[in-house]
């Protein structure tokens, strides 16, 4: 879609206006259930961002997003739609609890986390590439495969976790817990060594992690030979054949990338608190991806800023449950609905009344040059 | 040997009972995908149909205006879904996903506000709901050896949703190979720009798509609240939605494919669930969760073309733009 907008308003104003229209439609909702939309509001902020611990918990919920959002953008890159970042992370999970249980007897812990964090990795990236490969190779779209494979990762983690897994002389379906000392260090326990008391929360070293991986795929995407063809590859395949490369292959390899990254997820919920495998630890932060993706405009900087937003709205709308009869976290789950739908699949509806608007007030010749 | 016959035949029984939302989804998929309009958001509509339905016999007690706002509530998502993809060429995965998340949050928090009852609405009994039929005679021939036990358990006492989604396949095969707006459904999905030549609107017939898909959704969530279970619980499609687009897929876009396909899925999961824990020689203990995921196995072997060929529509997925 050409647009004759200026660069601020088509990556600054527009965004804005699409959650801006998506938050209305929830504030409507809320009235509608007859609660006040501007009070949900207030609280799902001071929930997020002014309790003790609050802002630390939100940044919990950030790392998650972060993960799953540049999982998402990379593949968008080469105009590939990666929905499988919640199967793909699941497995990042168990390549990390299968790794622990293993070694975590012999092994000492800071060698075993230095391991764990490549295996959720690849892990991921293996179940993100078989998609790649059939796509590329067989020709079944990704789309479809993806969501396959979620459900399949899905049943096997059912499976081995009600089953081999499962601790012995339990009923929930969850491993024993790792060694002591296996596990990300936390920011309170990080601070507190120095000498800062700061509160209690979730928040570990995968934060880290997760910016130095955003600041990875910024490298890649726009500053190194793979990102370029990758990007080439997005916007023809045709070009990047005449251009000598193999689409195929660079369509494998992009999944693999993506599938990755949402692997990473893991290492903030299952070695950064959990200790423990358990099932569904993924919570359909996978999906959130996409929408962090969207909103982001696949640029890791906008994927911060995005995973940011979802991760107060994920921890204030924690607070929800506390503060109102009527109104839960699961409101949350509709925000992010009615995100993915205005900031994603009607992306473009404000486009011609905003350059309508722009062309009226700025006038017609300068807005075209 | 009779107790055999009649495990089998109750496990046929639980077939179709299982498969009836998989088929009217997959018939809704088969007509929006057919017109090239992506649709997974069957598992949304579904979810979000089941919850109307639910409420509305909860409070009126008619379950056929149950039914008839569980259609409206679905087709209201379906217009979404037109609205995003037709008039303003969105992502159709994007906005189908969207659907998805939003019948998730939407009706988990709706249902706390209506009823307080954490998401659930309160549970339907007798005339609330859809109930089973019983056909003429079941009782009087049920001691007949061999064919009494097949009417009396596998055609005789179901509901009536049951048989709508029967006929859903004979209509919607009716329709899409021998109508004239069969025809142009498929030709939209497959060619739009012949169809736009001719005179036809290819947005209208998307839309007309879109919104019978919408119908079917609707009437597959309120069998799932109303007539095969007595009340709505949260995220009770539970990935319904997701195998009936493996099933549609898995039949080829075709709609007695998908109906052997929809059997198919229905029957795993209806054998899984007798199965758990029994051990079979050679192979040892059944896992009835690994037979739970084997539809989406199989759809992904068939879509990478090691069991027979997929041929998805040519024009899917991909939005309309009028030539100027």
């Amino acid at each position: 879609m050409s647009t004759t907008l200026p660069r601020w308003i088509d990556i600054g104003v527009l965004p804005l206006l699409n959650i801006l229209a998506a938050f209305i439609v929830s504030g409507i909702i809320i009235a509608i259930i007859g609660e006040n939309p501007f009070t949900a509001l207030g609280v799902m902020l001071k929930g997020a961002f002014v309790y003790k611990g609050a802002l630390g918990y939100t940044l919990f919920y950030t790392t998650n997003f972060i993960f799953t959002g540049l999982a998402v953008a990379v593949a968008f890159h080469a105009t590939l739609f990666n929905i499988g970042g919640e199967g793909q992370a699941m497995m990042g999970g168990l390549g990390i609890g299968l790794l622990v249980l293993a070694l975590d007897a012999v092994v000492p812990a800071f060698l075993l986390i230095m391991l764990a964090i490549p295996v959720s990795a690849l892990m991921g990236a293996a179940w993100g590439a078989v998609p790649g490969y059939l796509q590329a190779k067989r020709g079944s779209h990704v789309v479809i495969t993806t969501i396959m494979f979620n459900f399949i990762a899905s049943s096997i983690m059912v499976w081995l976790l009600a089953g081999t897994l499962m601790e012995q002389g339990q009923m929930a379906p969850e491993t024993r817990d790792f060694a002591e000392g296996v596990g990300l260090f936390k920011f309170h326990e990080i601070a507190g060594m120095m000498g800062i008391k700061v509160a209690r929360s979730p928040l570990n070293l995968s934060f880290v992690i997760a910016l130095i991986a955003a600041f990875g795929v910024w490298v890649l995407i726009w500053r190194t030979r793979l990102g370029y063809v990758i990007r080439a590859t997005g916007h023809s395949e045709k070009a990047a054949v005449y251009a000598g490369h193999s689409p195929q292959r660079i369509i494998i390899i992009t999944m693999a990338i993506s599938g990755g990254l949402a692997g990473m997820m893991a290492l903030n919920e299952i070695l950064g608190v959990q200790h423990k495998l358990i099932l569904d630890f993924t919570s359909g932060f996978g999906f959130t991806g996409i929408a962090v993706a969207l909103m982001g405009r696949n640029h890791p900087v906008g994927i911060i800023f995005a995973s940011l937003l979802f991760g107060a709205l994920y921890q204030g709308g924690a607070e929800l449950d506390f503060e109102f009869q009527t109104i839960t976290r699961e409101m949350v789950l509709m925000i992010q609905g009615l995100i993915i739908l205005f900031s994603g699949a009607l992306v473009y509806m404000f486009n011609p009344m905003v350059e309508r608007l722009y062309h009226r007030i700025v006038g017609p010749e300068k807005g075209a040059a | 040997m009779a107790e055999f016959w009649l495990q089998f035949l109750l496990t046929i029984d639980a077939t179709l009972r299982v498969a009836t939302p998989l088929i009217l989804c997959a018939m809704a998929g088969i007509f929006s995908e057919r017109s090239g309009i992506i649709d997974i958001s069957l598992e949304g509509k579904m979810l979000m149909s089941a919850f109307a339905a639910a409420s509305v016999a909860a409070v009126t007690g008619q379950p056929w205006l149950a039914l008839l706002v569980a259609i409206g509530v679905s087709v209201f998502l379906s217009l979404i879904h037109g609205f995003a993809c037709i008039t303003h060429r969105g992502n159709q995965v994007v906005s189908g996903l969207a659907i998805n998340i939003l019948a998730s949050g939407l009706t988990v928090t709706l249902g706390i506000a209506f009823f307080a009852q954490g998401g659930q609405t309160p549970f339907l009994k007798g005339d609330q709901r859809f109930s089973p039929i019983t056909l003429p005679f079941a009782d009087a021939i049920r001691d007949i050896p061999f064919l009494g036990p097949i009417y009396a358990e596998v055609i005789s006492g179901h509901n009536i949703i049951v048989w709508i989604a029967l006929l859903a396949v004979v209509v919607t095969s009716l329709v899409m190979m021998r109508t004239r707006f069969g025809l142009r459904l498929r030709a939209v999905g497959e060619k739009p720009e012949a169809v736009d030549t001719a005179g036809i609107s290819v947005v209208l017939m998307r839309y007309q798509a879109v919104i019978i898909a919408g119908v079917l959704c609707g009437i597959a969530g309120a069998y799932l609240s109303i007539a095969h279970g007595a009340g709505f619980v949260r995220e009770m499609t539970a990935g319904k939605g997701y195998i009936a687009l493996a099933a549609m897929i898995f039949g080829n876009w075709r709609p007695l494919q998908a109906l052997y396909a929809c059997l198919m899925f229905g029957f795993l999961d209806a054998v899984a669930a007798r199965v758990q824990g029994l051990e079979l020689p050679l192979i040892g203990e059944v896992s009835s969760d690994l037979i739970l995921a084997l539809p989406y196995v199989l759809t992904v072997i068939f879509l990478a073309g090691f069991i027979g060929r997929a041929t998805p529509p040519a024009a899917i997925g991909a939005p309309y733009v009028k030539e100027r």
